[in-house]
């Protein structure tokens, strides 16, 4: 038997009731954990630990001088999703992420959701994410996204909602890659009593993505990565390993007459299609940033001739933007004509007057996020705040309301995690990666869990100290 | 094809973790002879590993006197000394991580393991032949790993290109502290004591008496280090191997590193141990010193910074 703590009167627990009943698509699992002695699961923990330690899988923590490299901690309890629940999951992914490829042609084009009213000029062509330079650029297929990571989360009410639509360079794949991995390899005996939807063709369905983002026959892929010093760099070279496709830095490429190369040993080579892991405005010096070293200079021009594709697409940005994502759910009635399927989380955005002096009231109450902001930083989580730090944090608002949106507090559901002193409920989210192509729209079923591992946190991200689960979705 | 970048990293791993097991090598005939009575060929100078590093002015920089202990930590162990032991470890390991989609799982993790087990070593600072056996160790199961995981492409040439070209200078090197070490480079004396503390260190102690059947000789040993194409850290087998691996890759703008591999290993092939020492051991391995690095400079020329 194990130490198993029942999650806390008024959450979600994915696995337990309140009662300490099981749900369903727990049921096996449970029967199998109450079967194995705490010794056991202790060691192949620590075997786990080990071999991610040899592997390699390791983060860059910035701005942490002593661990340059450190471990993301894996839980060896999955994240169960009851088919039905994922088939609806997937429907409204897709419908999201078309919504979202088609906002981002249309602001780069005609601009018809604006005519229309439907979303103000402001937070579209005012937004720092917004690159002037895609007007009447015409992409492939149009698509903008080819890769996208969206953040789900479900609430006390056990609704799942949409969290934040990552558009720009969405990280994590290689983890819910490696975590499943571990876990045929930790507990086979686990797959044998479940049908758990497999997840190790993605990079086959990345690659096919990525070659049909290009209009050339048989066209040349790579991944571009700032180096081995950033905090993905594992992903980016798993990733190119697993695709076999070259993986490359700025350096290694450069344009000339019209057309990208990469340097080889025997000699230059043309690249069609660029799976980049930089940000935009490092991706050519002399469009973007004139300090930057990871890009290759004229690449822009390049790119804007269409005589290179890149994923994905410059200015993706403005469509994940916080001030943005309010009206998402607009976007889908607007360009599909349909229903939302997939919910939002109710947002005040500081910029309109009302909101910000409803947000200024309800301070204890609300996360109030940076728009700009990611990976967990420059956020205020008002029940966890002392009265200083709220203080300091209005101060911010009223200096900067536009730059700042609130959202209620939520409570993410929490999954049974291996904690010191047993099994205690700990709180996660959900990135599904959905791959876009003119064809079709396709995603693995699942995604990375990512989990907050400090007892009442809401941080799942790993640079704050969260861990990763594997995400198992039940065939029927 | 691959890229040049890729190419360079797969080079620098390789001649790293190479430069690595040999300079363990060279300490522990450092070592070694330190130990011997001066009567018996031993030497109390032991700078001689820092001054074929040219690192006898940064150790001088900071220790006072020449000590062996410090030496040796110095080699060894100091991550401050970009010529140490543990420094080599490094360089070959971040070459790897920095390739890491190109090499296989088992060539990362042999490598990765090697150097969080360096730091460890390092710090804890234990006994040095310890150190120095565990080094050579973990380079044959790096070598071994590659050399049964990795697939046979370019990859596989570039690697043992390094390998091939770093043995090269190290050996030559190595005979040259020893000659130096005597003091009578030309000559045939009978150090019977100095002269088996290298060979042991190059692991050819067996070979010698299997081929000669006699008393250690420096002409012979140098024969057998130089121009014995079935040695495996002879300068000739060396040649002969880089000579093939450049072969093997295909493209024209290898044409210059592989005409002077050519060059250089036919002149090894088509020399005698006489001819050698007429011309002088320390004077003849000063100029293979220098085509070995010029070799280096062309290879890194026509693949690894194409333009």
């Amino acid at each position: 038997m194990h130490a198993l703590t029942l999650p806390e009167r008024g959450h979600f627990d994915e696995m337990l009731l309140q009662s300490g009943a099981v749900r369903s698509q727990y049921q096996g699992f449970s029967e199998w954990l109450q079967a194995q002695s705490p010794e056991v699961l202790h060691r192949k923990r620590e075997e786990a630990n080990q071999l991610f330690h040899r592997v390699g899988i390791t983060f860059s923590v910035y701005g942490d001088d002593a661990g340059a490299e450190r471990l993301i901690p894996f839980d060896t309890i999955p994240r169960i999703v009851p088919a039905a629940e994922w088939q609806t999951l997937e429907v409204g992914l897709k419908q999201r992420v078309r919504a979202l490829n088609a906002f981002l042609h249309d602001i780069y084009h005609d601009h018809e959701i604006v005519k229309a009213g439907v979303i103000p000029a402001g937070p579209v062509f005012g937004n720092a994410q917004y690159q002037p330079m895609m007007q009447d650029v015409d992409l492939p297929d149009r698509i903008y996204a080819h890769i996208a990571g969206v953040d789900i989360i479900r609430h006390a009410d056990g609704g799942c909602y949409v969290l934040e639509d990552n558009l720009r360079v969405p990280s994590g794949v290689s983890y819910m890659l490696e975590n499943r991995k571990m876990m045929m390899r930790l507990f086979p005996e686990l797959f044998a009593r479940h049908a758990v939807a497999p997840v190790d063709h993605y990079p086959a369905l990345l690659l096919d993505t990525l070659r049909k983002a290009s209009r050339v026959a048989n066209p040349t892929v790579v991944v571009l990565t700032p180096g081995h010093f950033n905090s993905a760099y594992f992903e980016h070279a798993f990733l190119a390993q697993q695709m076999g496709v070259e993986l490359v830095e700025g350096r290694d490429l450069f344009v000339r007459d019209d057309h990208v190369y990469m340097r080889t040993t025997a000699g230059h080579k043309r690249v069609d299609v660029i799976y980049r892991r930089i940000d935009d405005t490092f991706l050519d010096p002399l469009a973007f940033r004139p300090d930057s070293l990871l890009g290759v200079p004229g690449l822009m021009s390049v790119y804007r001739q269409g005589k290179v594709v890149l994923t994905n697409a410059i200015g993706t940005g403005v469509a994940d933007d916080k001030s943005i994502y309010p009206y998402v759910p607009a976007m889908i009635r607007f360009y599909l004509d349909e229903e939302p399927i997939l919910s939002n989380v109710e947002t005040w955005l500081c910029r309109e007057p009302e909101q910000l002096d409803y947000v200024l009231r309800h301070l204890p109450e609300l996360v109030v996020k940076e728009v700009h902001g990611a990976g967990g930083y420059g956020m205020l989580i008002g029940p966890a705040a002392t009265r200083a730090e709220i203080d300091a944090f209005r101060a911010r608002l009223i200096a900067d309301p536009a730059g700042y949106i609130a959202q209620p507090t939520l409570c993410l559901s929490s999954c049974p995690t291996f904690v010191e002193g047993g099994i205690a409920p700990r709180h996660i989210d959900l990135r599904p990666f959905v791959l876009s192509s003119g064809q079709d729209i396709k995603l693995v079923a699942g995604g990375l869990t990512r989990v907050a591992l400090k007892a009442g946190s809401l941080v799942v991200n790993s640079s704050q100290g969260g861990g990763t689960k594997d995400t198992w979705v039940l065939e029927d | 094809m691959m890229l040049s970048r890729t190419a360079d990293h797969l080079f620098w791993m390789a001649r790293q973790m190479e430069r690595a097991e040999n300079l363990a090598r060279l300490l522990d005939v450092s070592l070694a002879v330190s130990m011997l009575p001066q009567s018996r060929g031993g030497s109390a100078d032991i700078a001689a590993p820092l001054a074929l590093t040219g690192m006898l002015e940064t150790y001088l920089d900071r220790h006072d006197a020449i000590d062996a202990r410090r030496v040796l930590h110095f080699m060894a162990y100091d991550s401050a000394n970009p010529a140490s032991i543990l420094s080599s470890l490094k360089a070959a390991r971040d070459n790897a991580h920095a390739v890491r989609g190109k090499i296989t799982a088992e060539m990362w993790m042999s490598i990765n393991a090697t150097w969080l087990e360096a730091r460890e070593l390092a710090a804890a600072g234990g006994d040095f032949q310890g150190f120095f056996d565990w080094v050579k160790e973990r380079s044959h199961l790096f070598r071994g790993a590659t050399h049964g995981t990795c697939q046979r492409t370019d990859a596989f040439s570039f690697i043992r290109l390094g390998t091939y070209l770093e043995r090269a200078d190290n050996t030559a090197r190595l005979l040259d502290v020893k000659s130096q070490l005597l003091g009578r480079e030309d000559d045939d004396s009978p150090d019977y004591h100095a002269w088996s503390a290298l060979l042991r260190a190059v692991g050819a102690f067996e070979a010698y008496h299997a081929l000669y059947r006699d008393a250690l000789s420096g002409r012979r040993v140098a024969e057998l280090l130089l121009l014995r194409p079935d040695m495996p850290r002879s300068l000739r087998a060396c040649f002969d191997e880089i000579r093939k691996w450049l072969e093997r890759l295909e493209s024209d703008n290898g044409r210059p590193a592989k005409r002077l591999a050519t060059e250089l290993q036919a002149a090894l092939a088509y020399s005698t141990v006489d001819e050698i020492f007429a011309e002088g051991l320390h004077p003849y391995l000063t100029r293979m010193l220098g085509d070995i690095d010029r070799l280096g400079g062309t290879v890194q020329r026509a693949y690894l910074e194409a333009a």
